[in-house]
């Protein structure tokens, strides 16, 4: 076997011929995160390289407003317009068009609720502060990159005394979804690209299990085109030489420990929790609640709100369940393109613009 | 807002645990509470309104420890054979 060489700042091209110089086999590999399916459509390889290396990447679940259960949409836009003289429902954007069973946050407010986008955790602070005669309630979604935010934001809430601003947790965490698709029979993976900016704030550890306990190799990716292609080199390589491990070749952003003091900040506020993903089913400790110390902010108990731990997926006949597993590829469901679109959203994954059916519609029909 | 995606910038200025940043040429304000040791220079990942993690250039140094790790498997590979 010939020594490998550096590949330093290679280029795309570089990658490619050391990827078509490996036997070419048959692989399925999964990129779990919504950004890192973007990212595999730019570097131009889904009807290229792929096909022609054998390689089938399938897209995960990793889009936080896709994952976030039905029942909670329902009743957050319900609760926002029976309060609306009183409560304000704050979101990022992308979670207004997702529907739940019967309602969705977009419907909602054209029926009179007061709801509004936020960029950051950190807007509804100041929200709170400009309209205290009103109860500001954040529907705080997303993994672990937007999560430490979120604690900070509360942190400072509780620093201010703030009484008007509330959180509706609906978090999910990573990992316990890898346990579930590595484990999955019909998905018969060979490997991850792991989430690059999820992995800034946990580092390298959570992923071992991967390898150690199912076989399966994974590399923490950036999302350059070359990023891509070298994650599958290194994916590649490490399954011909059938030696899994977990790789970091995004370390110029992920720390082999994460963000320290983001993780600190995790702990000190949130508690593990079971947590229901749509299409999925609820697995255990893969969400958070607020722990006791901060039970002021905490939408559920201020407001006598059930927690979601069970619901149906919602999707109708749409097949985003399937998606989110990486059954089946976007366009092989039958709404696809026609009954749902990104301006007509059927499913959320049609919604988000981390969605893979939004991002499958949007570069065209490739497979 | 794509809940993932998180882009680079340089801090320009810096006030208690608010800094902007500029991004693309725009100026952003993120809070650093996540990153205390960031400075005026540095350039730091954003996302959602708050810088997550400092970033180093030390891609060569990356792809270099990388392919020492793979080096190490097919000698492992080998020696299993």
């Amino acid at each position: 076997m010939t020594a490998v060489e550096p590949i330093n700042r290679a280029s795309a091209l570089e990658l490619v011929e050391r990827i078509r110089r490996l036997r070419a086999r048959p692989a399925t590999f999964m990129e779990v995160c919504g950004t890192h399916t973007v990212a595999v459509f730019r570097a131009g390889i889904r009807n290229t390289l792929l096909p022609e290396r054998g390689i089938s990447l399938v897209s995960g679940p990793g889009c936080p407003v896709c994952v976030t259960a039905a029942a909670e949409i329902d009743d957050l836009a319900e609760f926002a317009l029976q309060e609306r003289e009183r409560i304000t429902v704050t979101s990022y954007g992308d979670l207004l068009r997702a529907t739940g069973h019967r309602s969705s946050l977009a419907a909602a407010r054209a029926q009179g609720a007061d709801i509004r986008i936020v960029t950051s955790a950190y807007d509804n602070l100041r929200l709170a502060q400009e309209h205290t005669e009103r109860q500001i309630v954040f529907f705080g979604i997303g993994f672990e990159t937007t999560q430490p935010g979120l604690a900070h934001t509360i942190l400072t809430a509780e620093r201010l005394g703030l009484e008007n601003f509330t959180v509706y947790l609906s978090h999910k965490v990573i990992p316990p979804a890898l346990r579930l698709l590595a484990s999955e029979p019909r998905l018969r993976l060979d490997g991850f690209i792991l989430p690059g900016h999820v992995s800034t704030i946990i580092g390298e550890e959570p992923y071992r299990f991967l390898a150690e306990e199912h076989g399966l190799p994974g590399v923490i990716a950036g999302f350059q085109p070359e990023d891509i292609l070298a994650a599958l080199y290194y994916l590649l390589r490490m399954r011909e030489a059938g030696t899994p491990r977990i790789l970091n070749a995004y370390s110029r952003a992920v720390k082999p420990g994460g963000n320290q003091q983001a993780k600190a900040l995790l702990k000190e506020v949130f508690a593990p929790a079971d947590a229901h993903w749509r299409g999925i089913g609820t697995l255990p400790a893969s969400g958070h609640v607020l722990r006791e110390r901060f039970a002021a902010f905490d939408a559920h108990r201020r407001f006598g709100l059930r927690r979601v731990r069970k619901d149906t997926a919602g999707f109708g006949s749409c097949r985003c369940s399937e998606v989110l597993l990486g059954l089946i590829s976007p366009p092989q469901c039958e709404l696809f393109g026609d009954v749902c679109t990104p301006d007509s959203p059927v499913g959320a994954c049609m919604v988000s613009s981390e969605g893979a059916c939004a991002n499958y519609h949007r570069f065209g029909g490739l497979r | 807002m794509a809940m993932c995606l998180a882009v680079p910038g340089i801090i320009e200025e810096l006030n208690d645990e608010w800094a902007k940043v500029r991004v693309q040429g725009v100026i952003l304000d993120a809070n650093v509470a996540l990153v205390p040791q960031a400075a005026v220079g540095d350039y730091v990942l954003v996302h959602a309104g708050y810088a997550i993690q400092l970033l180093t250039d030390e891609e060569a140094e990356e792809t270099l420890a990388l392919l020492r790790e793979v080096a190490g498997m097919e000698s492992e590979s080998v020696d299993a054979q």
